[in-house]
């Protein structure tokens, strides 16, 4: 019993669906040979055979236009694209195609695929390996989009996306690869669409996924110091998103920061506040607030990146201007 | 597109075979002749892409295969999903959005599927639908399906960087696929001459892959043809272009004025219309018995379109996951 990595979290979880459902295969580029960009694949083409785990040439919109195809004749394919960057060359396929085809072909099929990928900043990689654009997917009725923020989520969140039957984007984050805590009694698969209280705490809630939880639990660890009690929410699942999760902690706490990497404007948390500014509105004691990154694409900069990306201090700053 | 001159492939002289063939060309040109109609009459919603004229290539193609195949179609969709076996009713009523439609209404003419037909969709952007017939050739191949899948594309996708990928990929991986490029030698409102400076036999032997063209008009010549070249398909020799040359009859979209269109060249298309290259192989009462069936057929599906149901708003809204997803 030793300590599970979050990339090798990722690795279990399609090695687990594989062995359980042989119609699970793997694609993407340098998924099979090299076992991935960060080494989530690692070990698979291995296991599950050259039919099942393939390389892919460069050329994403046609893998994931393959991965529909694949989906509607009775495979479960995952799709690695390695940067969430390189989705923009897959739109098609993941928006006009496999978000519309239950609803357009009324019923007729389901369209069971992952695409993973990561984003997120943090490794000086810059503007085009940098982005945070979940809430591009999130915005699309048909799709579902997951972003595990631990290892153990990691792992369930991936078995969840793989058995479910709709198209799910799992989105992974860069940073946190090789992040690890100590191999858990059990990997339960999650439920999409389930919050999970990471801290509790009576004062605020602060609801963030993905690497932005560091910053949040750093900045709750302070302010614990000097008696602020935070709630930390990971959302776990964007879309769908857990909104009795949400309003039950801000019915306990009656604050609310959103805290998340990507873009600030327009992002989840403008569509969190906006749910809670209805719903919860008379559990509401101070205006709900966010930090994201500024409008702005990311920059290389070291200095200049983690002024850019939420920081305990950009975190403690929102807490202060709640509670004032 | 290109110039090439047919060559391939003797009529099939099978008198069966051709007045099936017929039959399948002129359900599909009987229902789009009634579908302007219905649109005048204000019943179907959006615009809808005919394929007047070049029946023939999905009678032909169809022919060839069976249920466990796959195809993948265009906006142009209507004769596709007939030929590989839509019933007429649900067609229509699909084309009037009905909830008694193959797509219980949500759909209409340019998504129109019949999956359990292997009729993975008509699409309403261009090219897209290349990449998931290979998907769905991954699926034959990897689940070892004995069954082949189709993409269908008209000339202007050409331009699309997609559907280089996807002669790529499927020369790569050996994928049972098979590609009809329908070439009626526009792309919207501008003669694909002017879009394209290449050809698809160079495209073809740049990936090498077989490229096989074709009197897209003559059904016996693209059903031979295709029965050959499907055949070697299914035996593992890996994918294959069937360039089928047809003509645009109508406009793009049924009521395009066709402005700066040589009405010359609609006249040729008149003179190489396949019904009637097809019937001077056939007897004038084989022609006369199908034409008295296929209008009766379509004449029940319409009479069905037309008093079906509208689709209700919960269960269209219910429709975006499954009910029994997390
Ligand atoms: C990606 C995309 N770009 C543009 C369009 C608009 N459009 C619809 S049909 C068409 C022309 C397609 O030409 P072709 O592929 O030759 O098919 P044809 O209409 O001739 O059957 C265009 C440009 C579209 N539907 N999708
Ligand atoms: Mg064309």
């Amino acid at each position: 019993m030793g300590e599970l990595r979050y990339n090798h979290a990722v690795n279990r979880a399609m090695a687990d669906a594989m062995a359980a459902d042989p119609t699970v295969v793997l694609f993407g580029e340098d998924v099979a040979g090299a076992g991935g960009v960060y080494g989530a694949t690692r070990g698979l083409r291995d296991r599950y055979g050259g039919k099942r785990v393939r390389d892919t040439p460069i050329s994403e919109a046609a893998i994931v236009g393959m991965a529909v195809g694949a989906a509607l004749s009775g495979l479960k394919p995952i799709v690695e694209i390695s940067f969430i960057d390189f989705m923009t060359f897959a739109m098609d396929a993941v928006v006009n195609q496999a978000a519309k085809m239950r609803t357009m072909f009324g019923g007729q099929c389901s369209v069971p695929m992952v695409l993973r990928t990561q984003h997120g900043g943090g490794a000086g990689s810059g503007p085009q390996h940098s982005q945070c654009l979940e809430a591009w997917f999130a915005h699309v009725p048909g799709l579902k989009v997951v972003c595990p923020g631990d290892p153990a989520s990691a792992y369930g969140l991936l078995r969840a996306a793989i058995d479910d039957p709709d198209p799910v984007i799992v989105v992974e984050h860069k940073a946190l690869y090789a992040t690890r805590v100590p191999e858990p009694n059990s990997l339960p698969i999650l439920s999409i669409g389930k919050a999970a209280i990471l801290r509790p705490g009576r004062d605020l809630t602060i609801v963030s996924y993905g690497a932005a939880l560091r910053a949040a639990a750093e900045a709750a660890g302070r302010l614990a110091a000097e008696g602020i009690e935070t709630e930390i929410l990971d959302l776990r699942s964007l879309q769908p998103w857990d909104e009795g999760a949400v309003l039950a902690s801000l019915a306990r706490t009656h604050r609310l920061l959103i805290v998340h990497e990507a873009v600030e404007a327009f992002g989840i948390g403008a569509e969190i506040a906006a749910r809670m500014a209805d719903v919860g509105f008379d559990e509401l004691d101070a205006p709900i607030l966010r930090v994201g990154a500024p409008f702005m694409p990311s920059p290389v900069a070291k200095a200049l990146e983690r002024r850019y990306l939420p920081n305990p201090e950009s975190v403690i700053a929102a807490v202060r201007r709640l509670l004032a | 597109m290109g110039k090439t001159a047919p060559t391939i492939a003797k009529p099939v002289s099978n008198d069966v075979r051709l007045r099936r063939l017929y039959r399948t060309m002129l359900t599909i040109r009987r229902t789009e002749e009634a579908l302007v109609g219905l649109l005048a009459e204000g019943l179907i919603p959006g615009f809808i892409h005919l394929s007047i004229g070049q029946e023939a290539i999905a009678a032909g193609v169809m022919d060839v295969l069976t249920p466990a195949d796959t195809i993948t179609s265009t906006h142009r969709g209507h004769g596709h999903a007939i030929a590989k076996g839509i019933r007429l009713d649900k067609f229509f009523a699909e084309l009037l959005a009905k909830d008694a439609g193959a797509c219980r209404g949500r759909g209409g003419s340019m998504h129109v599927a019949d999956i359990a037909q292997g009729m993975l969709g008509a699409n309403g952007i261009v090219a897209a639908g290349i990449p998931i017939a290979l998907g769905s050739a991954l699926a034959h191949q990897t689940l070892e399906r004995d069954a082949v899948a189709v993409a269908f594309f008209g000339d202007g996708a050409m331009a699309e960087g997609l559907l280089h990928e996807c002669l790529n990929l499927a020369k790569l991986w050996n994928l049972p696929v098979l590609f009809v490029c329908e070439d009626n030698g526009w792309g919207e409102f501008l003669p694909t001459a002017q879009q394209i400076v290449f050809t698809l036999d160079r495209l073809a032997a740049a990936h090498g892959i077989p490229h096989v063209p074709i009197d897209g008009n003559d059904v016996a010549s693209v059903a031979q043809a295709a029965g050959e070249i499907v055949a070697n398909i299914r035996s593992g020799g890996g994918p294959a272009i069937l360039d089928c040359h047809t003509m645009r009859v109508g406009g793009h979209y049924e009521g395009d004025p066709q402005r700066g269109r040589d009405p010359g060249d609609l006249a040729k298309a008149a003179a190489r219309d396949p019904l009637t290259i097809a019937a001077k192989d056939l007897s004038n009462a084989a022609v006369a018995k199908i034409e008295t069936e296929v209008t009766a057929d379509i004449a029940a599906a319409i009479a069905f379109a037309r008093l079906a149901g509208e689709p209700g708003w919960d269960d269209a809204v219910a429709s975006v996951y499954a009910a029994d997803a997390a």
